[in-house]
């Protein structure tokens, strides 16, 4: 009898038996009643939508596309994925608000804005101007904006550091990502600080663009698909022909070209997936399998409190994070409860979902709160502001702390 | 209690209840008796195929051209029940290109509009059908949904005056002299036996009708023809889909709903299995076999379930499989045939000819009570066809899409009559196709539910990728509500519920269907306790 070798079919949302153990661990769905959960927003939403394409529920924009559906899912289904898909299939095929451009465009406005840094940051605090933005562009005026560095880090990083990194013996690509460009060049300058004490030279990548993470969130997936395409090309020539790997410090950025490229934008990238890294893996490879050793000067007791971004769950690489921080002498490392922040990139920023956000984010505020740390710890930037926004702590970026106590 | 009648009919599939609403509209009183629920039979049990009589073109004219003028018909007064794919014929390398030209003639003299389309282009409309593709050809084949059809035809026959019972069972035709006067039946749910008497039975019993004739001593030869079929776990294809060439096994993949459905096998049963079909090992391979020449992702795409229905075929030589006998009707009135009077049998013909049997059944059945009305079913519409889908979208616009265009392909205008007024009815009895509370209890109370299966016929509750893992207790839960039943009976239900399930599952029982058969045994044995009815009910 011939039974189905591999039903395993490009549908992969045949493999879901409806364990609903997805729905049950969306963080969404736990707090926002007009989102239907990814169980029915994704595989049995996927079988009305092939029937016919009516079926796409305009809710599935509230999926803030942190994949807990897929780490939670027994069966393999990529249940992220498929909302996320459904969303760039059957959704609106053009750009749908000012707003939605101007929080996808992270390197456009960028940009424009790391000139004027004070003058921006200035304004974005200033109550009446964050009224108009949630008047005009529907930006809650209860978020707190990042602030812009004034200068990037690729500008500072061509003038004070290129020519000194050739030096080392070993070198690596960094895909810095827009945050550290343009908001936080400080950690782009920690990276450099931890790799050149280990021996390794920092180099950018021939050409950067924004991973496109929030262009795809915001139905931009076309200029996602562009810009990845310019991101890939970059990668190859420094994997293929300079012989680099490609580390970055983001793990939104990691997640999303390594994963995001082949399943959301139908971009291969089997070829250097596996040489594309997050900096504290790296790190910590560095260290424990390859017998490299970093000294320390500042040893001062520390407490740190570990959060666990949602793509780094995804990912399966908090470990890295967190024994990277525990090899640091004096610092006490709690890992808090791995939920979301609720932020989900730029989708905290939105009014409507403000609320949501929120909510979702409350009982990791209140664990923060009562850990008794000095200090929060991630690898995600949005997780940063939405921690430091909601509760009273400092957050930092690992590699932050790891450089600071360098000898 | 009132029991005399101008008819009663037999049998409660598409042609039972189309000729009760026949009558019913002609003013002429009718009593239905179905022994078990409505479109159990081979109505409930076949491609839900709305031919467009392309593939009887070359080898029954007559049928063809029945087909094509039903198929128009029908999507005018069951709009809500049809759906407008249209179908290719197409051609693979094996089947050579020879054939295509004599169809397109055949259906061009049948009236079937028949396009010769470039392979390129039906790649285009039909991404899944086979690649390998010579030729195509474009006919306005479609989708019916044959529990719809038949529900909408007995709410229609009901709101006109028609008397529908269904779990009643003919045990006997009254008979005096040489005149059948009425029929003792059967109540399967007061156990009780009555008698109504009407002026003329017909017998529209499908392939039990050769039972039910015997009754009265008469013999019809009847050939049961068992046709197995696959259903996919979600759609395949948009387009109907079939091959050009002889009509054969397993040529014709329907895009049903929110699946598709391959069939059919076509092979020769004895009379005493019509009541219990079992598919086997052969039969699945086949349609699979076949199935993936028409498209090939079906070798990757998740099996549901399979059934099989038996045609009830009239013989007329002996042919042993069923295939070159006439699909055309058949309609006997035993006063000419057999000498007996008051006693008519429409049999023969397909669902979609259901409209035109009852026509003719009910068109002899007023020449014989002296009724001069002629029939307005090709005109009238159905309930739930009277206004179109975007009528009714937009007096529903504020219900969830996805839970109103799922009521809307159910109900069709009849979807307004759900309650949708909170969230507790907006919420979900079946994930799976997305029926609400409100959709349980609205054919819980207007659509003659009996029990979970007669209950999956009206709203697709338990006909998704669970199979009623999650939905079946649930939909329990609120007909134990409604109809306050002793706990043991509720869990006899949902247990014959759940085995009606797995009795469609256990021939293509691997993969992921059979994970999750397990997963659901696994939740009503282990967490709602069912085992121990399971084997209370085997031991009685």
């Amino acid at each position: 009898m011939n039974i189905q070798q591999n039903t395993v079919s490009e549908n992969n949302f045949e493999q879901c038996i409806k364990c609903t153990v997805c729905t049950v661990y969306c963080p969404v769905a736990a707090v926002n009643p007009d989102y239907p959960g990814p169980k029915q927003a994704g595989p049995d939403g996927e079988r009305l939508r092939l029937k016919q394409p009516g079926f796409f529920d305009s809710a599935l924009k509230y999926c803030l596309n942190c994949k807990r559906c897929e780490v939670a899912c027994p069966s393999n289904v990529r249940i992220g994925d498929i909302i996320q898909a459904a969303r760039i299939k059957y959704g609106p095929q053009h750009n749908t608000s000012l707003r939605n451009f101007v929080l996808a465009n992270t390197d456009l406005v960028g940009t424009l804005a790391t000139p004027f840094a004070p003058i921006v940051n200035t304004a974005v605090g200033l109550k009446p101007v964050r009224y108009a933005m949630d008047k005009v562009m529907a930006i809650d005026h209860r978020r707190v904006f990042p602030k812009y560095a004034h200068g990037t880090f690729t500008a500072w990083y061509r003038k004070h550091a290129a020519a000194a990194q050739a030096a080392y013996p070993k070198q690596v690509a960094y895909f810095h990502g827009c945050y550290v460009n343009y908001n936080n060049p400080q950690l782009g300058k920690d990276l450099l600080r931890v790799m050149n004490a280990l021996g390794y030279g920092v180099q950018l990548l021939d050409k950067e663009k924004c991973c496109g993470v929030a262009l795809i969130s915001n139905g931009l997936h076309k200029q996602a698909r562009r810009q990845a395409q310019t991101n890939l090309h970059a990668i190859r020539t420094a994997v293929n022909d300079r012989g680099m790997d490609v580390i970055t410090t983001s793990s939104t950025c990691t997640f999303t070209l390594r994963d995001e490229y082949p399943h959301l934008l139908r971009l291969e990238n089997d070829d250097v997936r596996d040489r594309i890294e997050l900096a504290t893996r790296y790190l910590y490879r560095l260290l424990k399998e390859h017998g490299k050793e970093l000294k320390f000067k500042d040893t001062a007791p520390l407490r740190v409190a570990y959060h666990t971004p949602c793509h780094m769950e995804k990912m399966g690489w908090g470990y890295y994070s967190i024994e990277l921080l525990r090899m640091i002498p004096g610092v006490e490392v709690t890992v808090l409860d791995s939920q979301c922040c609720g932020i989900g990139g730029t989708y905290g920023f939105k009014k409507e979902n403000y609320a949501t956000s929120q909510a979702i984010g409350a009982p990791l505020f209140r664990q923060i709160e009562a850990s008794g740390a000095d200090i929060v710890a991630t690898d995600c930037e949005t997780c940063k502001w939405q921690i430091e926004m909601s509760t009273s702590k400092p957050c930092e970026h690992p590699l932050h702390i790891l450089a600071s106590r360098l000898a | 209690m009132n029991n005399t009648y101008d008819v009663i009919i037999i049998g409660g599939g598409a042609t039972g209840a189309g000729i009760a609403r026949d009558c019913s509209l002609r003013g002429v009183k009718a009593l239905l008796l179905e022994r078990s629920d409505i479109s159990t039979g081979a109505t409930g049990r076949n491609h839900g195929l709305l031919h467009s009589g392309a593939r009887y073109a070359v080898t029954d004219h007559e049928s063809a051209v029945e087909c094509i003028r039903e198929n128009m018909i029908l999507r005018k007064i069951a709009a809500h029940c049809v759906e407008e794919t249209d179908g290719l014929f197409i051609s693979l390398p094996e089947d050579g290109l020879e054939y295509q030209a004599t169809f397109v003639e055949a259906c061009r003299k049948a009236g079937i509009r028949a396009d010769i389309i470039d392979p390129l282009q039906a790649l285009r409309l039909e991404p899944s059908a086979n690649p390998a593709l010579i030729g195509a050809v474009r006919v306005p084949d479609g989708a019916v949904d044959p529990f719809r059809l038949t529900s909408s035809n007995i709410i229609d026959a009901k709101a006109h005056g028609a008397e529908i019972r269904t779990y009643t069972e003919v045990t006997e035709l009254l008979r005096e002299q040489d005149r059948i006067v009425g029929v003792r039946a059967y109540d399967h749910h007061t156990r009780s036996e009555m008698c109504f008497y009407a002026q003329v039975v017909i017998n529209a019993g499908g392939i039990w009708g050769h039972g039910i004739a015997a009754k009265a001593g008469i013999t019809i030869n009847m050939l049961p023809a068992k046709g197995a079929l696959l259903i996919f776990g979600h759609r395949v294809n948009n387009l109907v889909l079939n091959r050009c060439r002889k009509p054969a096994d397993a040529d014709i993949l329907v895009p049903g709903d929110t699946i598709s459905l391959i069939g059919t096998t076509s092979s020769k049963v004895p009379f005493e299995e019509v009541d219990n079909m079992v598919i086997t090992p052969d039969e699945v391979d086949l349609l699979l076999r076949e199935g993936e020449k028409l498209a090939p992702q079906l070798a990757q795409t998740r099996i549901l379930r399979a059934y099989a229905g038996v045609r009830p075929l009239v013989a007329s030589d002996d042919d042993p499989s069923g295939r070159t006998v006439s699909r055309g009707i058949v309609l006997l009135d035993h006063a000419t045939r057999d000498g007996l009077e008051g006693f008519i049998t429409i049999t023969g013909g397909k669902l979609m000819t259901y409209r035109l049997m009852a026509e003719w059944a009910t068109d002899l059945v007023c020449r014989k009570i002296g009724v001069n009305q002629t029939c307005r079913t090709a005109e009238t519409p159905l309930p739930g066809s009277a206004e179109s889908r975007r009528e009714v979208d937009r007096k529903l616009h504020d219900k969830p899409v996805v839970q109103r265009r799922s009521t809307i392909s159910r109900h069709g205008a009849l979807a307004v009559e759900i309650d949708s007024r909170d969230s507790i009815k907006n919420s979900l009895v079946c994930e799976c196709e997305e029926v609400s509370i409100g959709e349980v209890e609205y054919a819980l109370e207007n659509l003659a539910v009996n029990n979970l299966v007669d209950l999956r016929r009206r709203t697709r509750v338990g006909m998704g990728t669970c199979q009623g893992e999650l939905c079946a207790c649930r939909a329990a839960g609120l007909m134990g509500r409604r109809d306050p039943v002793c706990a043991r009976k509720a869990k006899a239900d949902l247990v014959s519920f759940l085995n009606e399930r797995w009795k469609g599952m256990a021939p293509i029982a691997w993969g992921d269907t059979l994970r999750e058969s397990e997963y659901t045994t696994w939740v009503y044995e282990g967490v709602c306790g069912l085992s121990d009815e399971t084997e209370k009910t085997a031991a009685q």
